[in-house]
Parts: structure tokens; sequence; C-alpha cells
């Protein structure tokens, strides 16, 4: 793995990153939009993960940084499921254009 | 060029692949199981990259766990079979320029930065030595944010039961 | 009590009469009000007869001249030491001369009220208002500084609203109560602009040092005032013919008078307090005040006021001459006597042999309070007795009137100025000051006395002759005891006030004078005001047809005098058509569109930018996700790009 260049595991992450971004802007469904997070989150991870193998091999400092993140991500998730849960109960559907009330 | 390197291409362009058609496709189930293989590729770099443990985390609750979560949620919202909506086209042009925007912004600062690599011995990143230093409490130890962790899981775990608690009417 | 003491009292009292009565007038049984505003008001009179007594004969008296005594001093707006706003209590021999004249009266006219206004519903209102007037007039005569003077001013011109409009139902009287109001307080302006030329001028507001700096002739202040002319007369001529205006509006000179008869709309005490012996010579008192800078520093301000003065006086008389109300008449008979005063004021000069003028329209003043309200007095009990204003309902009173006949021939001779009444002392000794000081004044003035004795004899005859007397008729003043005795007092007043030696007293310069009467002076104006009441006489004392033919010979003048010269038509053309038009309407629409506009142009535009605004709470989660994010990419541009 040595010959590959930090850079190009950083284009993976950020591309990543990036399609989540979008995901997250452009899907109608809830639940698709949490997944979108996941993707967003995943990258955080590589990058983590890289920067300690590349620049830092004598820490572990991304690796528990990596882990935090997977366990928040799991509690992260589930209260959104519960939370989706709740709104699909409230209004039937779990389309996040129908869910509008809290405006002007 | 080994064929490591070749490897970790192929993986990571799957990666990608499946991500993004876990975000395009309007069939909600393809979009979890797209998911899950864009989950397991990326365990699959951690491998590569000699971080094991991280990538068993990876499965295990990831892959094993929420994704599994997701798909119990698509089931409990009856969503499984519909085709989704497609967005607004105007919707798309903004989500879409914002982001290949930032995509550049950051590629940009990449190149320019010079990254410098430390030049101490490593370390082995052996499960072993991960839990030593979770459980050290000197210089680098990472006991105390492991138990606030551990406090934030309890605390999810019981908001996720009382948001989602079914009140009976009487 | 010392001297100060009671000199704090006397406006004092009045003012505690209103605030009594007004606040707790509920609580008080009707008939006690008016018994205690009248018991307050008796105070007042004695104290300031005691008063005058110790001014006159003690304490005023500086070796052989009366110089001013002050008995109360307060520093109120000290803003530097040119300017300052002081309030003080001042005795003066014309000051003096005031509170007795108005506390008399108004002690008259309370206890006559008690009989006039019983039963009228607001009784206690009536005398809280007469208190506060009182208070007013007095504070207004004991001012020492000019600017206390205009707040008393123009609290005297409220109370007199007030009182005028009492009868708040009639409309006629809410006009009549506004019209006095508006036309004195637009004099007012001409008095506010004179006094800060004055003050200007002067370097300070107080009356005393005003008339020392302006009246020495080596002043440095009278050079700098009387330096630059504008249009051929000075500034200090200029300020204090401002200053005369407000006083010719409060007095009702011409063209300034349309509110008085108006004001006949009141009830009649109030006509007697108000427009016979108090307010309307508040003008005569202001020159009186200011006199030594009219003589010395702007003498032709002076000729304008005896003009002014000459002119009213004749033009007044004649418009009595043809009215029909009783109280009409009375009306045009003050602004008539005013203009007497004023220009007996107005040929006065200063220095010795001069200064006869200042001393006769002071007396005259002084007598007329007297016969003027004993006049309207005797007026309203006429009117009470006979239910109307006009004279044709009236004829063949004096055998069921009998006191009100007497007094009222008193009253009638005084003004007259038939000899040995009060009203001759004083009308004499104008023309003769008329007579050296200006001869074409002198000759106005002439007319217009043996026409004040035509028209005087012409009501008299009319009201208590004319017709043969109703044997039937049962006496109309059985029990008015109330409204006789102010009567008879006031006639005592009328007849005998002419003896006192009022020169000895008031004069222009402190020094006692003396207002000798010489047979050949008196000859012409008597004569022809005996032959004035002779004429009178045969023309109303029996009904005839000569009145009749008279009018009709007369014709187009006839008209013009009963119609009040149309001076009436005119203002009401020049207010509706010029000033509602051409500045009443465009600055209506001006504060509508405009003023108004822009308020609620404002509140519109801010209405409709919020309704643009409110858009962004959409309430759609991802645009709000979208909006955070290109905020962060906004913001990580700025960092790299301009703070690296």
């Amino acid at each position: 793995m040595e010959q590959v260049p930090l850079a190009h595991l950083l284009i993976l992450s950020s591309a990543l990153f990036f399609l989540g971004i979008y995901g997250f802007f452009t899907r109608r469904n809830m639940i698709t939009m949490l997944m979108s997070v996941e993707l967003l989150l995943n990258s955080v991870n590589i990058n983590f993960i890289a920067f300690n193998k590349y620049l830092y091999p004598n820490q572990l400092e991304g690796i528990f940084f990596t882990l935090f993140i997977i366990a928040v991500a799991a509690a992260e998730v589930s209260l959104a499921i519960a939370i989706i849960i709740n709104l699909y109960r409230r209004f039937k559907t779990i389309d996040v254009e129908e869910v509008d009330t809290m405006k002007f | 060029m080994s064929a490591s390197t070749i490897i970790f291409y192929i993986v990571s362009a799957l990666v990608l692949v499946f991500g993004a058609m876990s975000v395009f496709t309007r069939m909600i189930f393809r979009a979890a199981i797209y998911l899950l293989f864009s989950l397991i590729g990326i365990a699959g770099i951690y491998i590569m990259m000699n971080m094991d443990f991280i990538a068993a985390l990876q499965v295990l609750i990831y892959v094993g766990g929420i994704i599994v979560l997701i798909i119990f949620s698509i089931f409990l919202t009856h969503q499984s079979g519909d085709k989704l909506p497609k967005p607004l086209f105007k919707r798309i042009v903004v989500a879409a320029g914002m982001a290949a925007f930032g995509l550049i912004l950051t590629l940009s600062v990449f190149y320019q930065t010079a990254f410098k690599a430390t030049t101490e011995m490593g370390v082995d990143h052996s499960a072993r030595n991960i839990g030593r230093q979770m459980l050290d409490y000197h210089h680098h130890g990472y006991v105390y944010p492991f138990e606030i962790v551990s406090f934030l899981l309890l605390a999810a775990l019981v908001g996720c039961i009382v948001i989602a608690v079914k009140i009976k009417d009487k | 009590m010392t001297l100060d003491n009671i000199v704090l009292l006397i406006p004092l009292l009045p003012l505690i009469s209103f605030l009594l009565l007004g606040l707790a007038g509920k609580r008080i049984p009707v008939s006690l009000s008016g018994v205690i505003g009248s018991v307050i008001l008796g105070t007042a009179l004695v104290l300031s007869l005691v008063t005058a007594y110790d001014y006159f004969f003690s304490i005023g008296k500086q070796g052989s001249e009366f110089i001013p005594y002050l008995t109360a001093q307060l520093n109120w707006l000290p803003f530097n030491s040119d300017l300052a706003i002081n309030l003080g209590l001042v005795l003066d021999p014309i000051s003096v001369m005031m509170l007795l004249v108005i506390t008399f009266v108004s002690t008259m006219v309370h206890i006559y009220s008690l009989g006039y206004m019983k039963g009228e519903e607001r009784f206690t209102t009536y005398y809280s208002y007469l208190g506060l007037f009182t208070f007013s007039m007095l504070g207004l005569v004991l001012s020492t500084n000019i600017f206390q003077m205009y707040i008393f001013w123009e609290l005297v011109g409220v109370s007199s609203y007030l009182l005028i409009g009492f009868y708040f139902n009639r409309p006629s009287a809410v006009a009549a109560a506004k019209k006095a109001f508006v036309v004195t307080r637009f004099a007012d302006l001409g008095f506010l602009i004179g006094i800060l030329m004055l003050g200007h001028g002067a370097h300070s507001y107080d009356f005393f040092t005003l008339i020392e700096r302006l009246s020495m002739p080596g002043s440095s202040y009278l050079a700098t005032m009387t330096g630059v002319t504008f249009l051929g007369m000075s500034t200090l001529s200029w300020a204090l013919i401002l200053v005369f205006i407000g006083g010719a509006g409060k007095s009702a000179m011409f063209p300034l008078h349309i509110w008085l008869p108006d004001a006949m709309e009141g009830p009649t005490p109030v006509s007697a307090l108000i427009h016979a012996a108090t307010m309307v010579v508040a003008g005569v008192y202001l020159v009186a005040r200011l006199f030594p800078i009219f003589a010395v520093g702007a003498p032709d301000a002076l000729t304008v006021v005896g003009y002014v003065g000459a002119f009213t006086a004749l033009f007044a008389a004649t418009i009595a001459c043809t009215q029909t109300d009783i109280k009409k008449v009375l009306a045009y008979s003050t602004i008539s006597q005013i203009g007497f005063m004023l220009f007996a004021l107005g040929v006065a000069g200063w220095g010795p042999g001069k200064t006869e003028g200042f001393t006769a329209g002071l007396f005259h003043l002084f007598t007329h309070a007297f016969f003027k309200a004993l006049l309207f007095l005797g007026a309203g009990a006429i009117i009470h007795a006979v239910h109307s204003n006009e004279m044709k309902d009236m004829g063949g009173l004096r055998k069921s009137m009998p006191i009100t006949h007497i007094t009222f021939l008193l009253a009638a001779l005084s003004i007259s100025g038939f000899p040995f009444f009060a009203g001759f002392f004083s009308k004499e000794a104008i023309f003769s000051a008329a007579e050296q000081g200006n001869p074409l004044i002198y000759y106005v003035g002439l007319i217009a006395g043996t026409l004040t004795a035509f028209y005087i004899f012409r009501l008299y005859f009319k009201i208590f002759w004319h017709k043969t007397p109703d044997p039937h008729a049962h006496n109309h003043e059985k029990g008015m005891w109330a409204m006789l005795v102010p009567m008879i007092l006031l006639a005592i007043g009328a007849v005998f006030a002419g003896y006192i030696p009022f020169g000895d007293f008031v004069s222009a310069n402190g020094k006692p004078l003396s207002l000798p009467v010489e047979l050949s002076h008196i000859i012409l104006p008597v004569g022809l005001g005996i032959l004035s009441i002779v004429v009178a006489a045969i023309l109303y004392r029996k009904e005839n047809d000569v009145p009749q033919r008279i009018i009709t010979a007369l014709g187009g003048f006839y008209r013009a005098a009963y119609q009040k010269f149309y001076i009436d038509e005119i203002y009401l053309f020049i207010t509706k058509k010029i000033v509602f038009n051409l500045m009443g309407r465009p600055s209506a629409w001006f504060d509508r569109n405009v003023v108004d506009g822009t308020v609620q142009k404002t509140g519109s535009l801010t209405l409709a930018l919020s309704h643009a605004i409110k858009r962004v709470q959409s309430g759609k989660l991802q645009a709000y996700t979208m909006y955070f994010f290109g905020g962060v990419l906004l913001l990580v541009m700025l960092l790299l790009y301009k703070f690296i």
C-alpha cells in the first residue's frame, strides 16, 4: 500500500463525502437521507485512518477517532430511525417535503 | 505497480460506484443494499491499510447493525415496494453545483498542501495495542472518552425507546 | 402679618376658591359654595384695602414720590446673566389701584351671582371659574417680569374662555368663547414677539430693569434699540407696537374688537366682571406699565396708541347708538370707553406738564370700573325680570324696579360726564390732557363723548320710560337683596369715586400731580353732554316716530352702523376664503398624505419586506441544510483566500 499516494486516498474520501452531500440534498425520502449521512461519516473515517497511517504511524489517535465515530454513528442512526418512525405515525409518510409544518 | 495497489484501485472504484448508485437509485431497498456493498468495500480498504481491528468493527457495527436497522425501518414504514419520487430539477442542479464546487475546492487544497510525514518509528496497530491505549489514563490514554461514549450510548438507547414508544389511547 | 404675606395672600385666596370649589364642589351644598366664594373674595378685598392703606400712606412713599415696592421675588429660570425669567410681586401705584378695583368688582359680582345664578345647575363650577379668573387677573397686575405677566395674560384668556362659554349647550356661546380666545391669542403673538424684541434689546425681562434701561435718555440699550430703523420706525417702536397689539387684542381695540360684543353670550355678571372692569383693561394696564419706555424711547409708538384709541372710541360709540340688544350697547360702550383710556395715555408725554394724560387715563379706568360694572349688573337685573335682551321688550320699568332704576340712572349720569359724578372728573381730566396734547384727538374724543351721553340715555329712556308703566306689574325686585346690595355699593362708588384726589396717588413719575377742574375747559364737553341727554329724552322718553324718521333719513349709513360696519363679515371672508383655502386645505392634504403617508408606507413596506423574506423559513429540512452548507463553503473560501 505504500505506493498508493496519500492524495489518492484523499480523493476517494472527498468524492465519497460530496456524494453523500449530494444525496443528502437531493433525496426525498428520510431513510435515504440517513443513508447519505452514513456515506458522509464513512468518508471521514477513511480520512482519519489514512492520515494516521501515512502521516503519524507512531500514534493511534486516528484509530480512536474512527472508533468513536463508529460508536456515535450507531447511536445516531438508531435515534434517527426512532424519529422517522414517530414521524411516519404522525404524517403517514416519510417524504421529507411533506413534513414542513414548522414554517412561517 | 504491485498487485495490492491494483486491488486498492478496484476496491475504491467499487466503493465509489456503489455509493453513487445508492444515492441515485429510485428503489429504496436497492439503495440500502448498494450502501451495504459500499460499506463492505470500505472495510476492505481498511484491511489493505493493515487496520484489521477497524475493519472488523466496520463490518460488525455498520454492516451488521446499522444496515439491518435501516432495512427494518424500511419494512416498518411500508416503503419497500414503491418507486421513490424524483426530486425537482432545480434541486438537482443546485445540489450538484454545490457538491462539485466543494469537491474542487477540497481537492485544490489537498494538492496545494505539502503533507509532512513524521520520522518516528511506527507502532503496531494490533487490537492488543489499541486496547491497552484505550484503557490507559496516562498521556495519550482514552479511557475518559471511552466512558463518555458509553454514557452516550445509554442515553441514545433510552431516548430511542422514549421517542418511539406507542402511547395507547384510553 | 407683614405686608409681604398679605400681598402674597391676595392672589392666593381666589386660587384657593377655584381649587376648593373646583375639586370638592360636588360634596359642598350648592348654596354654600356661592357663600364660600364670596367670603373668600371679601377677605381678599379687605386685604387689598389694608395693602392700599399701607402702601399709599406709609411704605410706598419715599420723600414725596411713590416708588415700586417689591414684596416677593423668586429666581425661576436664570438662563444666563442676560436672560432670566424671575417671578415676583410688586406694589406700585397702578398695581395697588388695580388690586382695589379687581377685588372690589369681583366681590360685588360674587355676591350678585348668588341671586342671579340661583337655580343654575353648575353653580359651583361658575364660582370656581370666577375664582380662577380673579386669581389670574391679580397675578397679572402684580407681576414684576414681563414673561410672568404673559403667563397670567394667557391664564386670563383661558378663564375668560371658560366663563364666556359657560352655557356650553348653546352653540352661539361656544362660538363666542372660541372667537374670544382665538382673537386674543392671535394678538398675543404680537405680544410675544414684542416681548422677545424688548428682552433682546435690553437684555432683561424684568419690568423695572426694562424701564430703567430703555427710558433713561443716555442709556446704551436705548441707543442700540433706537439706532436702527426699519420702515421709518426704530426697533424699539416696533417692539412696543407689537406689545401694544397684544394689549389691543385683550382690550378690544379696532380691528381686534370683534370678540367683545359676541362675548355677551356669557352670563351677565361675567360680563360685568370681565368685560367692564378687569380683563379688558389689561391692555391699558400694560401700556401704563411700560409708559416710561413709550414716552421716552418711542414717542411714535405712543402716538399710534393714541390714534388707535381715539378711532376706536368714535367707531364703537357710533355703533352703540344703533344697537337694540342692551348688552351689545354696553359692550360697544366698553370698547369706546377703553378707547378713551388709551388715547388719554397716548396724548401724554414725559416731562413736567405733559404727564396729565397718564393719570387721566388711569383715573378713568378706576371710575369706569364702577359705573360700567353697575350698568351691566343693572342690565342683568332687567334681563332677569323681563327674560329678554332686546329693548323692544322693555319699557316703563321704572315703577316695578325702583332701585335698579335709580342706580342705573346714577351710572348713566356718571358715564356721560354729568357734573359732580365720578365720570365727570375723570373725563374732564382726559379732555384737558387731550386738548393740550393733540387737538385732533381732542375733537374726536369730544364727539365720542357726546355720542356716549346720547346712546346711554337712549338706553336708559327706552328701558325705564318710553312706554307707560303697567300698574299691575309686581315689584320685580322683591327678595333680590343679593342682586341689589352690590348695585347700591357700586352706585356709591360711581358717584363718589371722583372725589378721591387721584393725582396724588397715581402719576407717571411717582410724584403727586394735581388735576384742577377749570371752568373754561369743562364748558364744551359738559354742554355737549347735557345737550345730547336732552335730545335723547326728546326722542325716547315717550313713544313717537321721530327716531324712525331719522333712521330712514340716515339710510345706508345707519344700516352700516347697525351691522357693525360689516367688520365681522370681512373677517369671515378672510378666514374662509383665504386662510382655509390657501393654508388650511394644503396643510391638511400634506398632513394626511405626506406625514401620515410616510408612516403608513413605512409600515406597509416593512410588511412587504417581511412577506418576501419569510419564505426562507419553509420548514423543509433539505433547504436549511443547503443554506448551511453554502454558508460553510463561503466561510471556507473566505478563510482560505482572504486571511491566509
